[in-house]
């Protein structure tokens, strides 16, 4: 039993944490047109969205970093490393995409950072990027699975019951 | 048979590609629902789209490439195999509206643009483009060749609620009767270049006000992300950007 874990004080719980995301510039307003969407035929559509973008960001982020580790150093001319930072540029426009479609602000703008630095073949500030972008999304990530967990420990508490995902794998439902 | 949105068969033909739940289109297609085509080769902006749209009450198809889009309409090619009207006119689906990410690859946003201007029976659909980058060159090029709208994503409620504007056949006030007037507008098709038999999918083409090749019969709006709230994108400030797909460059 959630004893002491009502309801309305996990709601708080939820919306004192977007708050200080927000305040943080980690997530904007997009994220909200998110929750917007969310009804009863589509309890979970905000948690799949993000699962969707953390399973493509993972893939982006390994990528980008293989990437980096095949160029040799900074180079003026553009036959050295331009295929490599050719691809960076189409990985970082998807990660842009995809975190501007889920209300990453950082995320987004240090994807922008990064690719200004593949347009200049400036290998180390990539490799800088590349450091500040993961730091970023591991924060984000950290955070919306906290997030998420409020919400389920919310449904829960509620007694509410709705289709589980997978975030559910570590909870336990027989309150 | 002609334009009572009539049942579409059963399965799309590129059902299997269709990367996205469809409703069934036996019941949906018949009489007023609004069938709007999506096509983006991001997983995530589809997902959200295909929220937008049927939280508006849109009926949704959505694909995930431009190649799969042609073959939906029924423009790629495949057609000359098939009787003279295609496959598309024969499978009846109606589409009031496309709407598509710019940045695809092999077949990009403009690229489908421009064939589906280019096709006598499907010109006269409008085409909205979407794009994460307010990029004004890019916004131009589709504008003149002939996309309704441009909206920088992330795509809002607000841009979605104007898509309406741009179908002929949702003015609220003739929905009811959209039948009746479908058939007397078949009348009046001097601005029809569609077959005579107008089986096909466009939208009431006498509703626009002018000649329909024109490039915008209706007041443009650019969606810009900075609206009532914090803009959540805010405009590129450099003035190149890196090409969206390999074979694609902007000047």
């Amino acid at each position: 039993m959630l004893v002491g874990f009502g309801a309305e004080r996990l709601g708080a719980d939820m919306n004192r944490l977007l708050a200080l995301l927000f305040h943080q510039g980690v997530l904007d307003e997009q994220f909200l047109q998110l929750q917007q969407l969310e009804d009863e035929t589509s309890p979970n559509f905000v948690s799949e969205v993000v699962s969707i973008f953390f399973h493509e960001s993972e893939k982006l982020l390994t990528s980008l970093r293989s990437l980096l580790m095949m160029v040799e150093g900074d180079h003026d001319q553009d036959h050295e490393g331009g295929l490599e930072y050719g691809k960076i540029g189409v990985h970082l426009n998807q990660f842009m995409g995809s975190s501007s479609s889920i209300g990453a602000k950082r995320v987004r703008n240090v994807c922008l950072a990064f690719r200004a630095a593949s347009d200049h073949h400036n290998r180390h500030g990539c490799l800088r990027a590349l450091e500040q972008l993961e730091h970023e999304y591991c924060y984000l990530k950290n955070k919306l699975h906290e997030f998420f967990q409020l919400e389920q420990q919310k449904v829960l508490a509620a007694g509410v019951r709705y289709p589980m995902n997978h975030y559910n794998n570590n909870i336990n439902i027989n309150s | 048979m002609a334009r009572n949105g009539v049942v579409a068969s059963q399965r799309w033909r590129s059902d299997g590609d269709v990367s996205s739940q469809q409703q069934p289109p036996a019941d949906s297609v018949i009489a007023d629902e609004v069938h709007v085509l999506a096509v983006d080769d991001s997983l995530i902006d589809r997902k959200v789209i295909e929220r937008l749209l049927r939280n508006s009450s849109y009926k949704v198809t959505v694909v995930d490439s431009g190649v799969r889009a042609l073959q939906f309409l029924g423009l790629d090619g495949e057609e000359k195999k098939t009787s003279s009207i295609g496959a598309f006119d024969s499978l009846k689906i109606k589409v009031d509206l496309i709407i598509t990410d710019y940045c695809m690859p092999e077949v990009t946003g403009y690229d489908l643009l421009k064939k589906i201007k280019g096709s006598s029976t499907l010109r006269e659909i409008p085409v909205v483009i979407m794009s994460s980058e307010n990029v004004v060159t890019r916004i131009d090029r589709c504008l003149e060749e002939g996309a309704e709208d441009f909206i920088v994503k992330p795509v809002k409620p607000s841009d979605v609620a104007r898509l309406r504007g741009y179908m002929a056949t949702s003015e609220p006030s003739v929905r009811v009767n959209k039948r009746k007037q479908r058939e007397s507008c078949e009348s009046c098709s001097s601005l029809s270049t569609a077959s005579s038999t107008s089986s096909s999918i466009s939208s009431s083409p006498s509703l626009s006000p002018s000649p329909p090749s024109s490039a915008s019969p209706t007041p443009m709006s650019i969606s810009e992300p900075s609206s009532p709230s914090p803009s959540p994108s805010p405009p590129m400030s450099q003035s190149v950007s890196a090409p969206c797909s390999p074979s694609l460059s902007e000047e």
